[in-house]
């Protein structure tokens, strides 16, 4: 199972180091990353696998959208299954 | 493999264009709790629905937060209680409703639907009984929902039913006058009633049903809406393909939901209502929609024609992307529950007349009319049979659900607040149609062949 990680907001120092380091510590795997910067404003697209997430996905979820409340950023994790099933037949 | 594209669509889709599940509605059969004795039954009414049910909520929320995709209600459909309660007294039916209260405050439910006759040929006395206390069960309950189905095709019109039902709206509206009538917009009276729809206020678990069921209503006015917009100056071949593809696309989702909200609970998944249910959120609107395919406004000439169009296009696109549809399945015309009805109806564009014949070509009918107070009851029984006969001629579900705004006339507002939304009072023709109503009686079913 993959996770679908979207983080925007304006851009600072250690952003990804941050969501980064949740993804670690909670068991997730980073498969792939897509980020930009336009005009100081960040956008990022992580792709992580969940199978040996250490919490419930929920829980998880919740996590990474604390994270984002402190840091001013708004950050979503979505099971891939929304992208898939609404782009793929 | 996921692209860049597809993911910033979809996310897209549900934070800036409204995309959301509308309801997960648990049908629970309520057959196996009747009883002779009325406190028994209640009380076994309470326990299997709050038993059946009891991870519903939980089971919605966690399936919102995973998939990232707003579920807006969790609801409850029950067998017609007109059916399981059998010959109580009307004091009975009053305590059920009381009950299924109890049971939706418990589960932490949006709305419990099914206190419900299906009196389309004639009427049981517990059905007479049950129709006897609606007005009360909504005014003194905050939860349950009532629908009276008063017509099929098959069984033509029952136009005693219809007769009661102008009464019944009106006490409903003013049981509940200091709280804008909002008993009426707990009330629905059906042609045709569906038996698996999850939508209120007209949901209810039907006879032929399992034990539970999963059934979800998909919204998205907002997402056609904009899909359309972006679409330019194509003519409407194409348009009528980019309605089904983005309607393919929110049903997937329902699709998706539904199919883990069932196998989470374990119980069957039912249906997958493909409609487009505004919100009186800007931008969530089905008038929107019809006035970005290039109407000046909802309720202008070649409305019905533009609305007929994309209904079929929705129903088209959702099919292929769920395997049960069922439902109400359609475009939706509430006038208070969607910002640019409510736009159109002020500036004098939407007009009575031509939201009837907007319902002749949509889905379900007449719905959150706000009327003047002091209007007839015979004025709302010709309203409903004329709906009513709309729906039974063309083998099609029609509803009513219209409220005589204790109090209020032409040029006031009502404002219901949260999804139910605010409407302008509209205006109705006030000649009288009572000594037509008054006959009673039956109007027969309709002839299927010589069709002109």
């Amino acid at each position: 199972m993959k996770a679908v990680i979207t983080v925007t907001g304006k851009d600072s120092v250690g952003i990804i180091a941050n969501v980064s380091r949740v993804c670690a510590d909670q068991g997730a795997n980073i498969l792939d990353i897509t980020q930009s910067v336009l005009s100081e404003y960040f956008a990022m697209i992580m792709l992580a696998d969940i199978d040996r997430l250490k919490i419930p996905f929920a829980e998880f979820v919740d996590t990474l959208a604390a994270l984002g409340k402190d840091m001013g950023l708004d950050i979503h994790a979505m099971h891939e299954d929304i992208f898939n099933t609404m782009h793929h037949i | 493999m996921l692209n860049t594209a597809d993911i910033l669509e979809t996310i897209k889709m549900i934070r800036e264009e409204n995309l959301d599940i509308r309801t997960i509605t648990m049908g629970i059969s309520l057959f196996d709790c009747v009883s002779e004795d009325e406190d028994r039954l209640c009380q076994k009414i309470y326990d299997k629905i709050t038993t059946r049910a009891e991870h519903l909520v939980k089971t919605g929320c966690n399936i919102e937060k995973e998939y990232g995709v707003p579920i807006v209600n969790k609801r409850v459909s029950v067998t017609p209680i007109s059916l399981v309660g059998g010959t109580l007294s009307p004091e009975g039916y009053l305590k059920i409703a009381h009950t299924l209260d109890r049971a939706a405050k418990t589960l932490g439910i949006n709305f419990i639907g099914g206190f419900s006759a299906l009196v389309q040929k004639g009427m049981t006395t517990g059905a007479r009984n049950l129709i006897s206390v609606i007005p009360e069960a909504l005014a003194e309950t905050s939860f349950v929902c009532s629908s009276v189905n008063v017509a099929s095709t098959k069984a033509g019109i029952n136009m005693d039913a219809i007769q009661l039902m102008g009464k019944t709206i009106k006490r409903a509206a003013y049981l509940t006058r200091d709280n804008n009538s909002i008993g009426a917009a707990k009330l629905v009276v059906f042609a045709n009633v569906p038996e698996d729809n999850p939508f209120m206020a007209g949901a209810f678990h039907g006879i032929g049903e399992p034990e539970t069921v999963i059934n979800v209503g998909v919204s998205g006015p907002g997402v056609v809406s904009s899909a359309i917009a972006r679409a330019g100056d194509c003519d409407l071949s194409e348009l009528a393909d980019v309605i089904k593809k983005t309607a393919f696309k929110i049903t997937r989702v329902g699709q998706l939901v539904a199919g883990e909200a069932a196998r989470r609970l374990n119980v069957p998944f039912g249906i997958i209502d493909l409609s487009l249910a505004p919100t009186p959120a800007v931008g969530d609107s089905v008038a929107q929609i019809l006035e970005n395919m290039g109407l000046e406004s909802c309720g202008c000439y070649g409305t019905t024609a533009a609305l007929a169009m994309l209904n079929d296009a929705v129903k088209k696109g959702g099919v292929m992307a769920s395997s049960h549809v069922g439902g109400l399945s359609g475009a939706f015309i509430p006038v208070s529950e969607d910002a640019g009805m409510i736009a159109a109806v002020e500036r004098g564009a939407l007009t009575m007349n031509k939201l009837e014949a907007m319902t002749a070509v949509c889905s379900v009918g007449l719905d959150m009319v706000c009327v003047p107070g002091d209007t007839d009851e015979a004025v709302i029984n010709g309203l409903i049979a004329d709906e009513i006969a709309i729906g039974v001629v063309n083998t099609k579900t029609t509803a009513v659900r219209v409220i005589p705004a204790y109090g209020k006339k032409v040029g006031d507002t009502v404002n219901f607040g949260g999804l139910l939304g605010y409407s302008p009072i509209m205006e109705l023709n006030s000649y009288s149609p009572a000594k037509f109503i008054a006959r009673g009686g039956r109007i027969p079913a309709p002839i299927h062949s010589l069709k002109n």
